[in-house]
């Protein structure tokens, strides 16, 4: 029996522009269980950064419920909010947003800044885990503009899973990245999946790197145009293992 | 999030533009550093003059003759004599706020010595006078009582008589110079006193008991000064209440007739040359508070232009939990550790340049504690106040706009 993490229940969207209401988001439902791989697939004016917003609980619903590790996020206030974005949920990019002139350690450290529960020491040490657990061991003290795109969102990555949240909610994480880099980020998200069983949802555009999900969402107009489940989801080491070596440099 | 983490945030958001901080921080620096120097300076003069004024016997108060009417006409005061023994008498007898009383005249004159001679003036006064004028003597002994009774011909010798009278460095004491004719024997030598707040040389004179130069050299009965000295400097204002009303009494002046003398004390003096300034510290601080407002607009300026520049951070900050009141307490931190750090530089350097002034220029300067806490309790303020508004503008971002900011 897993756990649901994430609930959404005839969610609706409007936004006022003028005198037209926009209606971004038309009803939607869906459940994420715990240790889900979704990705949210859809073209631009689809509703899913609309959906991201939401699901990242910087944006609340218009109508409709969610609830996130069983909280209704629409009774709780700006700040409130804020904790439990600090709390239940890692950001990942698609612009890595690391603070520059700032070493990866306290890039990572970043969030646990914003709650008051963790000592200085404690902070160091999950920090420097979750380094070690996106292989960066060796990279604690370089500032973003001495590390490679790739290296840089794993420090991104590392920072989302500092403060043990709930869920992982990457945002076109790999838009920046070659294909290489693309599938080296997307096989360090399925060994965080499989080995550790941390939920992500990754909302992506590219059919590609949705196929190494376990389940599909396609948005379409501000609905679930499809909700498939990847019995077999590709595994993005083989891709790599597979990928032709370049040499051309 | 406590205080600790909000500063170490701040701190580290400013290490990361170094340059920038320090150049903002230069406006506070200076700002502080010219009120602290400024400040320094006017409360330097300010003590030199009340210094010079204490060295005349700053609980000295002068009697002086004042203009009367006679007969419609009002007649200069100097030229008034209401002054007299009877006086004196009544003073050292009922006055009790009063210490030491001395009456004074003065004779204008040729000082002569062998071949040499200079034009000076005798002070005729009693003993006490030395006490009260906190004069002192290089060489010799004063005159007394007894030779105020005997009006004896001797007298006390001031430097700049000395150096005209005895250039060649023969010691004055049991010489017999001249003044005006008569003789006189010098039994002392008064320690150079300098020139006066006006400019008045003080060693210009020979010192002779009153009688003397009642007598001998004026034949009058009357006094140009009455110089006493109140017990304390505190008691000076109920000493000259109390000697007001005895000279009333012993002039026969009715209650509707005005005084026939005045009154003075130092502290008038004192009061009126230390307001003209305070007058110069007030302007001082005023232009030097200028410079810190400048200062502080600067570091407004600068906390817009970053809050600007960093929407982007200030979305991600939001982004994984940084509630508003954190965003707006981290600028506002930012602004607070500028303007302070920026205090702590420029009450080093406003010290260290009110050292330099006193050095290089041999001004007097007194860095008061005041105006360091002050100008700090300022900076602080300003900090607050003037990044009070970029901090409330950042703090109120919507995370999903500043996280697209391009």
């Amino acid at each position: 029996m897993s756990k649901t993490i994430l609930e959404i229940r005839e969610l609706k969207r409007e936004f006022q522009m003028g005198s037209e209401t926009v209606r971004a988001l038309k009803g939607i439902s869906f459940t994420v269980q715990a240790g889900e791989f979704v990705t949210i697939m859809g073209s631009s004016g689809s509703g899913k950064t609309t959906l991201l917003n939401i699901l990242g609980c910087l944006d609340k619903p218009s109508i409709g419920d969610y609830l996130l590790d069983g909280v209704d996020i629409k009774k709780l206030s700006r700040d409130e909010l804020a904790q439990l974005r600090n709390h239940k949920i890692g950001f990942v990019f698609q612009a890595y947003n690391l603070l520059p002139r700032t070493s990866a350690l306290e890039n990572v450290e970043l969030p646990l800044l914003y709650n008051k529960d963790i000592s200085v020491s404690e902070r160091r040490e999950r920090a420097i885990h979750a380094l070690e657990a996106v292989k960066l061991a060796d990279r604690f003290d370089h500032t973003p503009s001495q590390l490679s795109g790739g290296q840089q969102q794993r420090v991104a990555i590392a920072r989302a899973l500092v403060n043990e949240p709930v869920m992982i909610l990457a945002d076109e994480a790999t838009g920046n990245l070659d294909s290489r880099t693309s599938y080296e980020i997307m096989s360090l998200m399925q060994d965080l999946n499989e080995q550790q069983g941390k939920t992500i949802v990754f909302v992506t555009h590219e059919p590609d790197i949705a196929s190494f999900s376990s389940r599909t969402i396609q948005l379409r107009d501000g609905k679930i145009q499809k909700d498939t489940q990847n019995k077999e989801p590709r595994s993005a080491k083989e891709v790599l293992a597979n990928l032709p070596v370049t040499d051309d440099y | 999030m406590n205080i600790l983490n909000l500063i170490r945030i701040a701190f580290k958001a400013l290490q990361r533009n170094k340059l920038r901080a320090f150049l903002t921080m230069l406006g506070i620096i200076i700002g502080v550093a010219a009120v602290i120097a400024m400040v320094a300076i006017g409360q330097g003069s300010k003590q030199s003059i009340h210094d010079q004024l204490s060295s005349m016997g700053s609980n000295m108060i002068t009697v002086l003759p004042s203009s009367n009417l006679t007969g419609g006409v009002r007649i200069a005061g100097s030229s008034f004599q209401t002054l007299t023994d009877k006086d004196i008498v009544a003073l050292k007898r009922e006055a009790q706020y009063v210490t030491e009383i001395s009456p004074s005249i003065t004779a204008k004159g040729q000082a002569i010595n062998g071949a040499l001679n200079w034009p000076t003036s005798m002070q005729g006064v009693s003993p006490d006078y030395l006490d009260i004028r906190v004069l002192t003597l290089k060489d010799g002994i004063a005159f007394t009582q007894q030779d105020v009774l005997t009006s004896a011909k001797v007298c006390l010798i001031g430097q700049t008589v000395i150096d005209n009278l005895f250039p060649n460095g023969e010691n004055p004491i049991g010489k017999v110079i001249r003044f005006n004719k008569i003789p006189f024997q010098v039994i002392g030598i008064l320690n150079p006193k300098g020139q006066n707040a006006f400019g008045q040389d003080q060693d210009d004179i020979l010192l002779a008991p009153y009688t003397t130069v009642q007598k001998r050299i004026l034949a009058t009965i009357y006094y140009q000064n009455i110089y006493a000295s109140a017990a304390s400097e505190a008691v000076t204002d109920a000493a000259t209440t109390e000697m007001t009303s005895i000279l009333r009494e012993s002039h026969r002046l009715r209650d509707n007739e005005d005084n026939d003398f005045t009154v003075r004390t130092q502290a008038e003096l004192i009061n009126t040359l230390s307001s003209t300034s305070g007058l110069l510290t007030v302007l001082l601080t005023v232009i030097a508070g200028i410079s810190l407002v400048i200062g502080g607009i600067g570091i407004m300026n600068i906390m817009y232009v970053s809050v600007t520049e960093r929407t982007r951070e200030i979305g991600l900050r939001m982004a994984i939990g940084a509630r508003g009141k954190d965003i707006m307490l981290q600028f506002l931190m930012e602004a607070i550790l500028i303007s302070i750090t920026g205090g702590i530089i420029g009450v080093i350097l406003g010290i260290v340049s009110s050292n330099l002034v006193t050095l290089t220029l041999s001004w007097p300067t007194i860095v008061s504690e005041s105006s360091v806490v002050l100008s700090f309790i300022v900076c602080a303020v300003t900090g607050i106040f003037f990044g009070y508004y970029p901090a409330q503008k950042a703090s109120r971002l919507d995370p999903i706009e500043a996280l697209r900011y391009e």
